[in-house]
């Protein structure tokens, strides 16, 4: 006989088994594959085994011996011969700048006039790069399969000349700031949408049902329009020549030629963020706030307080929830966010998803771009482990 | 310290309230209707001329939109859209209701820890989704395909028909399949015929908001799509970057009137649920 719980429990998973797998396959795999890209880089050692194998017994200290140097260049020619040398050069480049232009064009001189006497004599002629233990350290660490480079990169570090963590020159160092600044921005457009949202939740929450029923309508209707509506009217309307200038030279609030660049840098990117996100603040607010009796309000006046402490003493500490759910919400969608920076935040107001979006699309650097994806994966998980913890995800509410 | 209350400061606290919120909803609104009067604009600027404050009839045009419904590249966008879109519409609702179904039951095991993992897709970073399944589907031979895209946007808009469903049985009484199996139903014929119509409400919701994201989304599309998924964001973004023109505003009203729509379809799904709820 069948226990009829086991019975319910094996129905019930049967429901939930084919979403649960359909995610699995198509949204943690590839983030799985991607958090694997961060780390593994078969390129150059599949492409230089020969050339990998004899530098793995070389020291490190003085020039690899002739036998390596004839190894490597017969390499590359064969590499280059068959167009595979380019995407080798490009990771190896990667390590150290030059080495792109130093392999290819070695490949080259060695493929048209093979030495007859010493290979490291002809590729120390043709190059002086060769005569440097560092290019010989930069090819044999690109052959990793397994690399924390991409990490080092994406925090500014670098590996020295013994493999020991350094940080990078001080003019390569670009991504803690970056990731500092989305922080900054991002933490600017949560208080700024919390000082916004707080007072138009109180009025909705309670306002005549008829009329809070009219008023979120308003927040609503933005809520649901196109994101790239609402960021092309935010250009039509920050823009040098656009509605906002136009109406303050019109008002003589300011003078022609002193336009107010209000978009394409920061400024542009917290006033559209704040538009998209605003409504994200005020719901949950607003469905928390509903749940406060004005009552209480009321009672804390009889009793003698003035508005601020009833407002600080009752009323603040009941809202909480909703301050804490909108904040968490607003802050976790401001730190991943990509389209509306990279459409209006021109240079300085870009966040950490554009530079992610440039390695994908333009650098070609997939591992730098996967490991910077994996830190900001790891903010959001810990940000939505948090927010499950406090609010509860199956608690969420769609508008 | 007063204790006395002075009636003239409370008034003088409510008017500033109403006028604060007041201007915090015009911030949120008229951005989105500026579009729609400049998209009537005869000449391809993207602010009022002074003709257009004037109102003379010849400052106004429809060009725009006839250039958007002629020949060109936004009709094949719409039909590309609509293609991925209720595709993973379908895709989205299916397996979202019945997860949904399975979750609502006390019996499901580890209830809390699928639903945060089934939400997940919502709350990640589109920019990391879109590069994890950039290399995912170019490794699996499926890079610029519809295939991708459908599946793509499936998984985006799952959650929320898994939201908007399981909100709709918070409020669904067991007892109701009890009474079901009592007259001799067998667990299908009880989900089809009882608790499917009941949670119908919630289902469309969870449809709509899954379309809805799907015919808004871009990163992905950028990412995993190529020339034959050129859809209505992805020439939107294309319009914003590189050849920015008027049409984009008209583009931009039809979406707006669209949201409306939703919207509009979305509330009266609500009133439904709410009064089978009672």
């Amino acid at each position: 006989m069948v226990n009829p719980m086991t019975d319910k429990r094996l129905r019930a998973a049967l429901l939930a088994a084919p979403l649960v797998i359909f995610v699995a396959v198509t949204f943690l795999a590839p983030l799985a594959l991607m958090l694997v890209r961060s780390v593994y880089e078969p390129a150059v050692a599949d492409s230089l085994p020969a050339t990998l194998n004899a530098l793995a017994e070389w020291d490190g200290r003085d020039l690899p011996s002739e036998e390596t140097f004839r190894i490597a260049g017969t390499e590359f020619v064969a590499l280059n011969e068959v167009r595979a040398l380019g995407s080798v050069a490009t990771r190896v480049n990667r390590l150290q700048s030059g080495m792109r232009s130093t392999l290819l064009g070695t490949a080259r001189r060695l493929g048209n006039d093979p030495p007859a006497g010493s290979w490291r004599d002809a590729m120390i002629d043709g190059d002086e790069d060769w005569a440097e233990v560092s290019t010989w350290l930069a090819i044999r660490r690109a052959g990793e399969r397994i690399t924390p480079r991409y990490y080092l990169n994406a925090l500014d570090l670098d590996r020295g000349a013994a493999g020991e963590i350094v940080a990078q020159p001080e003019d390569r160092r670009i991504y803690v700031s970056l990731l500092w600044r989305t922080f900054l921005i991002s933490a600017t457009i949560t208080a700024i949408s919390l000082a916004l949202a707080y007072p138009v939740a109180w009025l909705l929450a309670h306002a005549r049902p008829a009329r809070a029923g009219m008023l979120l309508l308003l927040v609503l209707v933005p809520f649901w329009t196109s994101l790239l509506v609402r960021t092309t009217s935010w250009i039509v309307l920050l823009q040098n020549q656009g509605v906002i200038n136009d109406l303050l030279v019109v008002l003589g609030i300011i003078a022609d030629e002193q336009r107010l660049s209000l978009i394409y840098n920061m400024t542009g990117t917290i006033i559209a963020m704040v538009h998209v996100l605003l409504p994200f603040m005020i719901l949950p607010l607003y469905s928390i706030m509903r749940t406060i009796p004005p009552r209480h309000m009321q009672a804390a006046a009889s009793l003698g307080a003035s508005f601020w402490q009833s407002f600080r003493r009752v009323y603040w500490p009941q809202s909480l929830p909703g301050v804490a759910a909108g904040s968490l919400l607003v802050f976790i969608m401001s730190i991943g966010f990509y389209i509306t920076p990279a459409l209006v935040g021109g240079r300085t107001g870009q966040l950490i998803s554009s530079m992610i979006a440039y390695h994908m699309e333009q650098s070609l650097n997939w591992g730098l771009a996967a490991a910077l994806g994996a830190i900001l994966l790891l903010l959001v998980v810990l940000l939505y482990l948090v927010y499950n913890r406090l609010v509860g995800v199956d608690r969420m509410r769609l508008g | 310290m007063s204790a006395v209350k002075n009636p003239g400061d409370s008034r003088l606290r409510r008017w500033l309230h109403v006028g604060f919120c007041a201007a915090v909803l015009f911030f949120l609104v008229a951005p989105v209707l500026v579009v729609i009067p400049l998209s009537f604009n005869a000449e391809p600027y993207f602010t009022f001329t002074e003709g257009m404050l004037r109102l003379e009839p010849d400052a106004w045009s429809l060009r725009w939109y006839e250039n958007v419904l002629g020949e060109g590249r936004w009709l094949p966008a719409l039909g590309k859209s609509l293609v991925i879109g209720i595709a993973a519409t379908v895709v989205a609702t299916t397996l979202g209701t019945l997860a949904a179904l399975g979750l609502s039951s006390p019996a499901m095991p580890g209830r809390g820890l699928i639903m945060g993992l089934l939400i997940s897709p919502m709350v990640t970073p589109i920019i990391i989704t879109a590069a994890g399944m950039s290399f995912f589907y170019s490794d699996l031979g499926l890079g610029q395909t519809y295939t991708a895209l459908i599946l793509a946007h499936a998984v985006l808009g799952a959650p929320f028909v898994l939201i908007a469903v399981s909100a709709s049985l918070s409020g669904y009484n067991h007892d109701l399949n009890r009474a079901a199996a009592n007259l001799g139903a067998d667990g299908w014929t009880t989900l089809r015929r009882v608790q499917l119509p009941l949670i119908a409400p919630g289902v469309f919701t969870g449809a709509l908001f899954a379309f809805s994201a799907s015919f808004d989304e871009v990163v992905v599309v950028l990412f995993i799509g190529g020339p034959e998924q050129r859809t209505i964001p992805r020439e939107m973004w294309a319009g914003i970057r590189e050849q920015i023109s008027p049409e984009i505003l008209a583009v931009a009203t039809f979406l707006i009137v669209f949201a409306v729509l939703l919207l509009a379809a979305v509330n009266w799904l609500r009133q439904r649920d709410y009064v089978r709820a009672e």
